[in-house]
C-alpha cells in the first residue's frame, strides 16, 4: 500500500513514535495510534540509520546491504512504512483528530455525593481545604442528599446508560457513611429498578473508615459493595494530615475497623487509596504497611492536588523521588507477574491495561461523558470533584443534561484543542490529564497539566518497559487485560 | 507482516487494517468514493469528500436553507473543512509540499486562527 508511493529516489525519514527497549529488544510505541510493534535486526538497523537523518531509499539500502540481504531490507522498509514508523520526508504530519463522541454516548458511571459533610478535616482535602472550589460550609448545597434525590439519580442513570447492560454507582462524600440510611435505600431501590429495566447496577463507595460498624460491614459484604478506603499509611503518616476536627489523628480509630472489614468482606476486592504529599513521601513504607500489615489486596497512590505554594505540595525533587519509588514497586510488580503472582500496586495494573488495549484518548478521563458526578441537590457536574460548582454543572438529575453546555465542554477539553500536547509522545495515554488538577493549578479545567509532563512520560516509559518484558516472557499473563 | 511483530491489541488491529488495504488495491475498486452507496464499513478505507459541488455541503455558495443569509461566518471557522478537502476561496500556503506545518499552531481554527501567519520564503 503506502510503499507503492515511495519510489527508490525518494527520501525516507522517521515518523512519530516512542522507542523503548526491554532485554535488548526494541519496541515502538506508535503515536498517536498507541500500537506497539516489536523490532528485529534489520528494522533496528533501519531505524538507527534514519535516526541520524533522512536518507534516500537507495542510499539507505546501500548502507545496510553489507549487514542484511537486500530483499529482507526492502520488505522491512515496506513494513515500517505500513505501520508509519518511517515515511516520505515531505509527507505532512498526521493531524490530531478532532472528532467528537457521537450524540447519545451512554453514561456508565455515576458518582453520588451523598453528603458534603465530613467528620475528618484532612489538611490537603480538595473539598474543604485551601483549594476548595465550592463553599461546602456556608454554601447553598444541602449537607446531605435526600432519599428522593438519590432515587431521581438512579432513574437518571437508568435513562442515560441507554444500551448498556451494566451501569455503576459510586457513593462519595464528604464522608459517605455519614449518610448510611440513604445508601441502604438507594442500593435497594436501584437493584429493583435495574431488574425491571433488564440491567445490572454495580456499587462501590469510598470512605475514610472511621464510621465502619459491624452492621455496616455486614451490609457492604452482603450487597457486594466495592470499597475503597482513603488512608495514607502507618500511624505517623496517617496522623500527620488525616485528622479529626480537633486535630487528633485518625489511625487508631480506623485500624481495627479496617482489619474487621478486610476479614469479613470478601465479595469484592478492597483497595486503599493513598494521597501522597511532600510530608508523606515514603511510598515503599506506606505500600508495605498497607498490604503486608493491614492486608489490603490493592493499593493505589496519587499525588495530592493542590497549588504549588502549599507546604504539603510536592516539589519537583519530590516528584523525582516519588517516581523512583514507583519504579521500585513497578519492578516488584513485574517479578510477580512473570511468576503469575499477585502484587497489589494498582497504579501499574491500570496503566498496563491501557497499554495492552492500545487506547488513544481524546480526553484525559471520562468526566462529563461516560462518568458524571451528582451533588447533594441533584445537580450533575463533570465529576465528583466538581460537584456543586456552578461553573462545572452540566445539568441536573431531574431536568437532564444541558447538551449545549456538555457539547461546549467536549470541544474545549478535546486533545485537539490542547496544542501543547500535540508534540508529546505520551498523549495517547495522558491526553492532558485530570480536569480538576488543571483547575486547581491553572484556574481552568481545559488546561493541560504541564507540571506533570515529565512525570507522566517517565512513568509511561517505565510501564511500557514492563509491558515489553511481559509480552516477551509471560504473554499469557496479559490475557487478563483482554476484553 | 513477516519481520515486525504486532504486540498489543491495537497493533494487531493496525496489522489487520494494513492487510485489508493491501487486498483492496485493484484498480477497478478505485472509483469515485463520494458517489458510492455502500455502507461505510464496506468502503475502501477512509472517506474523502469530493467537495461542495458534488455532495453540496452548504458553505460558500448557499446556506443550509438554500439561501445566502447564513454563509460561512466567520470564514476562518471553515478553513480546515474547506482548504484541505474542498474549495477555499483564497490562496493558502502549499501544505502538501512546502509548508506542511503551516497550521500546526492552530489546533482549533475558531480559537487560534490568528496564529495562521504569512509564509516568508
Amino acid at each position: 500500500m503506502n510503499s507503492s508511493v515511495i519510489t527508490d529516489s525518494e527520501t525516507l525519514a522517521l515518523r512519530e513514535f516512542h522507542p523503548f527497549k526491554t532485554d535488548g529488544v526494541t519496541y515502538l510505541y506508535m503515536v498517536p495510534s498507541a500500537g506497539i510493534f516489536r523490532m528485529d535486526g534489520p528494522s533496528d538497523a533501519i531505524l538507527e540509520a534514519l535516526g541520524k537523518g533522512p536518507k534516500v531509499k537507495t542510499e539507505l539500502i546501500n548502507e545496510l546491504s553489507g549487514q542484511f540481504n537486500i530483499d529482507l531490507l526492502l520488505e522491512t522498509i515496506d513494513e515500517l512504512i505500513e505501520i508509519r514508523a518511517i515515511g516520505d520526508i515531505d509527507a505532512p504530519k498526521d493531524l490530531v483528530p478532532n472528532d467528537l463522541p457521537p450524540v447519545g454516548f451512554p453514561l456508565t458511571t455515576m458518582v453520588l455525593n451523598v453528603t458534603n459533610k465530613c467528620n475528618l478535616a484532612c489538611t490537603y482535602c480538595y473539598e474543604y481545604g485551601e483549594d476548595k472550589i465550592v463553599d461546602t460550609k456556608y454554601g447553598n448545597q444541602p449537607k446531605f442528599m435526600a432519599e428522593e434525590t438519590a432515587k431521581e439519580s438512579v432513574e437518571f442513570l437508568l435513562e442515560e446508560s441507554r444500551g448498556q447492560d451494566v451501569a455503576h454507582i459510586t457513593f462519595f462524600g464528604g464522608e459517605t457513611l455519614l449518610n448510611f440510611p440513604v445508601l441502604q435505600d438507594t442500593v435497594a431501590y436501584a437493584r429493583r429498578r435495574a431488574a425491571e429495566e433488564g440491567k445490572r447496577i454495580e456499587f462501590s463507595l469510598t470512605t475514610n473508615a472511621t464510621l465502619l460498624r459491624p452492621e455496616i460491614i455486614e451490609w457492604l459484604a452482603d450487597n457486594q459493595i466495592g470499597v475503597t478506603i482513603s488512608i495514607d499509611g502507618p500511624k505517623e503518616v496517617q496522623d500527620g494530615l488525616r485528622v479529626f476536627h480537633n486535630g487528633k489523628g485518625s489511625y487508631d480509630v480506623v485500624e481495627p475497623k479496617i482489619k474487621e472489614l478486610l476479614k469479613r468482606h470478601k465479595t469484592r476486592p478492597i483497595g486503599a487509596r493513598v494521597t501522597l504529599t511532600q510530608k508523606n513521601m515514603d511510598v515503599l513504607k506506606i505500600f508495605r504497611h498497607l498490604t503486608e500489615e493491614m492486608g489490603f489486596w490493592e493499593v493505589g497512590l496519587a499525588p495530592v492536588t493542590t497549588q504549588d505554594q502549599r507546604d504539603y505540595a510536592i516539589t519537583s525533587e519530590g516528584k523525582d523521588d516519588m517516581l523512583e519509588q514507583f519504579g521500585v514497586l513497578a519492578q516488584e510488580w513485574l517479578e510477580c507477574a512473570l511468576n503469575d503472582e499477585h502484587h497489589g500496586f494498582s497504579n501499574v495494573k491500570d496503566t498496563l491495561e491501557e497499554i495492552h488495549k492500545g487506547v488513544s484518548k481524546a480526553y484525559g478521563c471520562g468526566a462529563g461523558l461516560g462518568l458524571m458526578g451528582v451533588a447533594t441537590d441533584g445537580d450533575v457536574s463533570l465529576c465528583h470533584r466538581f460537584a456543586g460548582s456552578p461553573e462545572h454543572t452540566i445539568g441536573s438529575v431531574t431536568d437532564g443534561i444541558d447538551r449545549d453546555k456538555q457539547g461546549k465542554f467536549l470541544v474545549d477539553h478535546h486533545i485537539a484543542s490542547k496544542t501543547d500536547c500535540h508534540t508529546c509522545w505520551a498523549r495517547p495515554i495522558c491526553s492532558g490529564g485530570c480536569y480538576h488538577e488543571a483547575h486547581v493549578q491553572y484556574g481552568t479545567s481545559s488546561h493541560p497539566n504541564l507540571h506533570y509532563c515529565t512525570w507522566v512520560r517517565s512513568w509511561t516509559h517505565t510501564c511500557l518497559e514492563i509491558y515489553g518484558a511481559l509480552a516477551e516472557k509471560n504473554p499469557k499473563f496479559l490475557n487478563r487485560f483482554d476484553a | 507482516m513477516k519481520h515486525i511483530k504486532a504486540v498489543n491489541q491495537k497493533a494487531a488491529r493496525i496489522e489487520a487494517w494494513v492487510a485489508y488495504e493491501a487486498e483492496q488495491t485493484q484498480p477497478a475498486e478505485l472509483d469515485v468514493v463520494g458517489l458510492e452507496s455502500r455502507p461505510p464499513h464496506e468502503q475502501n478505507g477512509p472517506h474523502f469528500p469530493l467537495g461542495c459541488s458534488l455532495v453540496f455541503s452548504p458553505g460558500w455558495e448557499a446556506d443550509s436553507a438554500g439561501g445566502t443569509a447564513g454563509l460561512c461566518q466567520p470564514v476562518e471557522r471553515d478553513i480546515f473543512d474547506c482548504h484541505l478537502s474542498c474549495f477555499w476561496p483564497a490562496h493558502v500556503p502549499d501544505q502538501l509540499n512546502h509548508s506542511p506545518d503551516w497550521t500546526s499552531t492552530c489546533a482549533s481554527a475558531q480559537k487560534d486562527w490568528r496564529k495562521l501567519d504569512l509564509i516568508f520564503p
